[in-house]
């Protein structure tokens, strides 16, 4: 089965038809987002074993399977670090904002002449 | 080079793109079916090197330490970036801009201390359940916000300094920095684990797993201290202040 | 792959897609909202609660915060409150 894999590609697509047509720059930075949710996915799902538990063993015996640790621990701090990427992205909104009264992106090509 | 003729193109180029896509991943194998050494060898021998019963949390401090201190990086990068945005040259007159609800603020004010406490177990335990420094920093600069939201600006504002919180912030990301070179000096390798282990699923154990622990839980919660100050600047402070 | 994975992975997929779709950026934080809590449960059911953990507290306490005072500036347009 493949679906996971397709979701995550599905993801990182949809997200980029945002960023590609937005007017709006707060909008593509959520779009940009979502962007990155899909390889959060695609990590998560290489990482999967069938019929295993999570990778806490706290009432489990050590021998029990479990899934793969290293990808949820990319993923976790990507997580947290990406709101901060994000957060740049919308400073630099206010910031054009600020300067030029839009955050149409199209509209800021124009004034730069 | 106008909107139509932008999307059409993207639209050309994502099929593309959805096609390499799709044929890649079918080569990937099946969904469920994980058979590579790496993860089996970690959860294998993680808890007994380590005496630490959660190993995503000890594979974030130890075992891939290096690509944790890489993210702690950007994050101090990123706010860096939005300090020198939005920041401006001084601020004198600090605006009130309270809440006015009293049922808002009495259980505002009690959820700040739940919160706060609830954020300090979730650092404290990232290495025996769920949690841990990155988890555990959102929730402790969420209770900061608590404060904004349930008494009022200025309060926020004399809790969070911007030379306190800016030095927390720097400690945080600088002491995950040194306690890697103190690995280096004892075992021979950066970031190595060099203090004794302890006794598996208690508070004492995993070595320098805890330290790296809270200073990931200072630097994370001194960061989006600073973010959250700086975004509620922007919308407390009047426009023409703003737009100066 | 047990059932709940399936609904899970085709609910994240309309989400996103209702996401990208909203051009509002205020209707937008609060569906992302919503995307974010389907990205729990989907993370949860793939056996990762760290990562379930990280994308709450992120999606309920820092991403709400930071878009509702960005958009709240950008859309305080004229008359200016002066």
């Amino acid at each position: 089965m493949y679906l996971p894999y397709a979701v995550a590609a599905w993801l990182f697509l949809v997200g980029l038809y945002g960023v590609v047509s937005s007017r709006n720059l707060i909008h593509l930075s959520i779009c940009l987002s979502v962007m990155q949710s899909g390889t959060y996915v695609l990590l998560l799902a290489i990482g999967y074993k069938n019929k295993a538990t999570a990778p806490i063993f706290r009432g489990i015996h050590v021998g029990h399977p479990a899934v793969d640790p290293v990808v949820q621990a990319l993923t976790l701090t990507d997580i947290v670090v990406s709101v901060t990427v994000v957060a740049l992205i919308l400073a630099f909104a206010l910031d054009v904002h600020k300067q030029s009264r839009t955050i149409d992106p199209d509209e800021i090509a124009e004034f730069q002449g | 080079m106008n909107r139509s003729l932008r999307l059409g193109i993207f639209a050309v180029s994502a099929a593309g793109l959805a096609a390499l896509l799709f044929w890649s991943l079918v080569g990937l194998p099946d969904f469920g079916h994980y058979h590579w050494p790496y993860g089996k060898l970690l959860n294998a021998v993680a808890v007994n090197e380590r005496h630490t019963t959660n190993v995503v949390g000890v594979t974030v401090f130890d075992y891939r330490g290096f690509d944790t201190l890489g993210e702690e990086f950007i994050l101090f990068t990123a706010v860096i970036g939005v300090s020198l945005l939005l920041r401006k040259g001084r601020e004198d007159r600090i605006p009130l801009d309270s809440a006015r609800d009293d049922a808002l603020r009495l259980l505002g004010l009690l959820a700040v201390a739940l919160v706060f406490v609830l954020g300090l177990w979730v650092v404290a335990f990232g290495y025996v359940t769920p949690g841990g420094g990155f988890q555990g920093g959102v929730v402790i600069a969420g209770a900061f916000a608590l404060v904004y939201l349930a008494a009022s600006y200025r309060d926020f504002h004399e809790l969070t300094p911007h030379s306190a919180v800016e030095m927390a912030e720097a400690f945080g990301v600088g002491a995950f920095t040194i306690l890697g070179f103190v690995g280096l000096a004892y075992e021979g390798a950066y970031l190595q684990n060099f203090l004794g282990i302890g006794d598996t699923g208690t508070l004492y154990a995993g070595g320098s797993v805890p330290l790296l622990n809270w200073a990931t839980a200072i630097a994370v919660a001194a960061a989006l201290a600073v973010l959250f100050s700086e975004f509620m600047k922007v919308y407390v402070l009047p426009t023409r202040e703003w737009r100066s | 792959m047990i059932p709940l994975q399936v609904v899970s992975l085709v609910l994240v997929a309309a989400a996103a897609l209702a996401v990208v779709l909203h051009r509002d950026p205020l209707r937008q934080s609060l569906v992302n909202g919503l995307y974010g809590l389907l990205l729990v449960v989907l993370f949860m059911v793939f056996q990762a609660p760290d990562v379930a953990l990280s994308m709450l507290v992120v999606g309920s306490i820092a991403y709400p915060l930071v878009l509702m005072l960005a958009i709240s500036r950008v859309r305080d347009r004229t008359p200016d409150d002066e």
